[in-house]
């Protein structure tokens, strides 16, 4: 069974190539099957290994496949490996099972797009980047993946690159990203120096027992604390960039400019988690870092918080989502902090569930509304979507902490472990999850009840398109009544305007199973981590990879009592959204400071095109048109010159080239004479 | 009675220097082309020579290969020198330069 792995990785890329040769000509919709095949048969490969897995003890579950060595360089041997244990198939499941929904919303999604086949393209690479990221079996490898599927970031953010806005935020979120990847490959040089490896098994040891073993334990290669640490905190770097964690998280809410499935795969639940998992996967190391773990929870913290406020003032829905999903990847990143590596897993699990249901629901909305995103421009759509509304509605109690759905018992979990750790930290996160609720009800209330806003802006349209004549004026003076955000364009090949006749409805059955299905996954989610009567499958299976936690676990009457206070905190923050956002405008509650994420964009654009710019500019003129350039320059006019100063020999006589063989010939013999004369 | 080997080696060289000198000194391609196989067939001889001097039969061996790359080489050249006619009257070497650097 274990074999089945193999198929895991090669599926998601046999269609990619499939694709990428033929896609053109299998075309619509038959790319975007053979894309959501691949993905099945992947997360049914995965299932299989899994159950294979399941099979052995609890200690026995981690199998090292080498397929082939991928370069052997002085001392590093990089393979190409598949590592198989409870933290690689927990991801794998997810990411496989979550895709695979995603690929069949798409094929609904992209109808009529021209680039139909392009988009299940990079779909599929980005799949077999995501799984090579989680079942490598040393850094390099998956560092490789990590590579990938940010290069499929880029292309699927800019998949619309005929809009500018695409293009820049693409290059935006590639930029960011790799500020974070010169962290990730430092941490490996540092780890090659360190253990002359960058196996997983080797370095972390955790392949023999299942169990961190030999890491300070007097063996060859055993570390220091400042050697973790600095490996650890490199590493974070890299997961704050690709987790989109303050100070790095300008790229993420830019990255909605990418088709909505997209959001919901990449900028929700799979790729963004890299990050936590990253972090989860060093397990054993950052046990002997307690700063990195301080700063991580700081920073997870912190992103969570001022994530949430951001949150509360946007209007585009996707971007409100994108904000969201950086707080709650500060809350993962919070529990990985702490120590509580199973519920921070727990949680990217859930969240994947809910904010993938979330993203879905919101593109089945702007679909219905004709690609306009705004919320303030949307309400009353329940009526019109209820298979929508009804799905949206979980997924929003479900992020909002209410029991018994699947947020709840993550965010639970985390809260309980960090009171452990601190109490301001958990002070923070309680907070936090308020806010969660409140953003997430405002955002409920402004899509799906109050007033149909929408429709003021049609019903003059209607009328002017009834008056005499005036159907031509109507169809250019209709935009007048959008608002002037970025987002309203139309996406180019989807049809513009709505005809007049149109109301807003539900979309077809390909988006709108996957949205079924999340949102039974977002209400039964926390049932594979029940904290009673031992139905905590998901700790059982995790708990050999990971050191004891850190914190002290609390005990069951205070876990009420944190049980109970994050409820009310939670609840109120519901009603609070729910009742201030029957209507949609209140000033007051969105100032500018949120609006635009605390300035943050601003602050760096200023950085970036102030002294940044001098300072490379001057570099570029003195480094590269004297030093370089000089240099480049000098060679080519080197040649020209020898070259002109040796054609003369060339002088087109046969009896000169005649001589010129003779005294050849003379000189050689001369000297073969000569020497083995002496 | 025989005539000596060294006698024969004595004629090879003449004949290779007679073969050098014109390949040298004449303008006309077929001369030219004369003195190479002149050249050519005083490299046998010595060959033959030191066959005979040594009773080894490899110097004879080495003879017809270098006839056989002989023959090629006059079936090519001479192709060249002939299209050479075509285009332009007569032959001198030194008209074809062309090629120069």
């Amino acid at each position: 069974m274990v074999n089945a792995a193999y198929a895991i990785v090669a599926l998601p890329l046999a269609g990619f190539i499939v694709n990428l040769i033929w896609g053109r000509r299998l075309g619509e919709p038959v790319a975007g099957w053979v894309g959501t095949l691949a993905a099945a048969g992947s997360f049914i490969a995965t299932l299989v290994v899994w159950v294979g897995m399941l099979g052995h003890a609890a200690l026995d579950r981690v199998r090292d496949l080498t397929v082939f060595t991928w370069f052997p360089v002085a001392g590093l041997h990089a393979n190409v490996g598949l590592l198989l244990d409870p933290l690689s198939m927990t991801m794998l499941l997810f990411v496989t099972g979550v895709s695979t929904v995603i690929h069949l919303y798409s094929i609904g999604y992209m109808h009529r797009d021209p680039g139909f086949d392009r988009f299940f393209v990079y779909l599929n690479l980005f799949l077999f980047s995501m799984v090579v990221l989680v079942i490598g079996d040393n850094f390099l490898f998956s560092f490789l993946g990590w590579e990938g599927v940010g290069f499929c970031s880029y292309a699927l953010v800019g998949f619309w690159f005929q809009r500018d806005v695409a293009a820049v935020a693409a290059k935006k979120a590639f930029v960011t990203n790799r500020v974070g990847d010169l962290g990730f490959l430092l941490a490996i040089f540092l780890m090659f120096a360190h253990f002359g490896s960058v196996n997983y098994g080797t370095v972390l040891g955790t392949l023999s027992h299942g169990h961190p073993t030999g890491l300070m334990a007097g063996a060859p290669g055993a570390i220091t604390g400042t050697t973790a640490t600095a490996i650890t905190m490199l590493l974070f770097l890299g997961a704050v960039g690709k987790s989109a964690q303050i100070p790095l998280f300008i790229w993420l809410p830019d990255a909605m400019e990418g088709p909505t499935p997209i959001s919901a795969l990449i900028h929700a639940a799979t790729m963004v988690t890299a990050g936590v998992y990253l972090m989860a996967r060093v397990a054993p190391m950052l046990h002997y870092a307690h700063a990195t773990s301080w700063v991580i929870a700081c920073t997870g913290a912190a992103s969570a918080f001022v994530a949430a406020t951001i949150a509360c003032a946007q209007d585009d829905i996707k971007k409100a989502l994108a904000y969201s999903t950086i707080s709650q990847l500060g809350y993962m990143f919070l529990a990985v902090g702490a120590g509580d590596y199973v519920d921070g897993l727990f949680h990217m699990l859930t969240h994947a569930f809910f904010k993938a249901l979330l993203f879905l629901g919101a593109g089945a909305v702007i679909h219905a509304m004709a690609d306009r995103q705004d919320m303030k421009q949307m309400g009353a759509l329940a009526r019109f979507l209820p298979l929508t509304a009804l799905t949206f509605a979980v997924g929003w109690l479900a992020i909002s902490g209410i029991p018994p759905f699947a947020g709840f018992w993550s965010k639970d979990a985390i809260l309980s472990a960090v009171w452990g750790m601190n109490k301001a930290l958990w002070a923070v996160g309680v907070i936090t999850a308020g806010l969660t609720a409140y953003y997430m009800s405002r955002q409920f209330a402004l899509v799906f009840t109050g007033r149909a806003r929408w429709q003021e802006g049609r019903a003059r349209w209607q009328l002017l398109a009834q008056q005499p004549g005036g159907a031509g004026e109507a169809v250019t003076d209709e935009p007048a009544h959008l608002p002037a955000g970025g987002h309203d364009e139309a996406e180019p090949g989807l049809p513009a305007a709505p005809h007049v006749e149109d109301y807003p409805k539900d979309s077809n059955w390909l988006m709108s199973a996957p949205l079924v299905i999340l949102a039974i996954a977002a209400i039964l989610g926390g049932g594979i981590n029940f904290p009673a009567w031992h139905l905590d499958f998901l700790s059982g299976f995790l708990h050999p990879m990971f050191p004891t936690a850190v914190a002290v676990a609390a005990s069951t009457a205070t876990k009420w009592v944190l049980f109970a206070i994050t409820l009310v905190v939670c609840l109120s923050g519901l009603s609070l959204g729910l009742n201030v956002w029957k209507t949609a405008d209140h000033a007051a509650l969105e100032p500018t400071a949120l609006r635009r994420a605390w300035f943050f964009d601003d602050a760096v654009a200023a950085t970036v095109s102030g002294p940044l710019r001098a300072a490379s500019s001057a570099l570029a003129f003195v480094m590269d048109s004297r030093v370089v350039d000089g240099a480049v320059n000098g060679v080519g006019t080197l040649m020209a010159l020898s070259g002109k100063a040796l054609r003369r020999a060339q002088n087109g006589y046969l009896r000169a080239y005649a001589v010129g063989i003779g005294i050849g010939v003379v000189v050689i013999l001369t000297y073969l004479t000569f020497r083995t004369g002496a | 009675m025989s005539v000596p080997g060294p006698w024969y080696l004595v004629l090879a060289a003449c004949l290779f220097g007679i073969g050098a000198t014109g390949l040298l000194l004449r303008r006309n391609i077929l001369v030219m082309y004369m003195c190479i196989e002149l050249m050519l067939n005083a490299v046998n001889l010595t060959f033959v020579t030191f066959s005979r001097m040594l009773n080894d039969l490899g110097g004879e061996d080495a003879v017809f290969f270098v006839l056989v790359v002989a023959a090629a080489e006059v079936v090519v050249g001479l192709g060249i020198i002939v299209a050479i006619y075509r285009r332009r009257s007569g032959a001198t070497a030194d008209d074809i330069n062309s090629m120069r650097g």
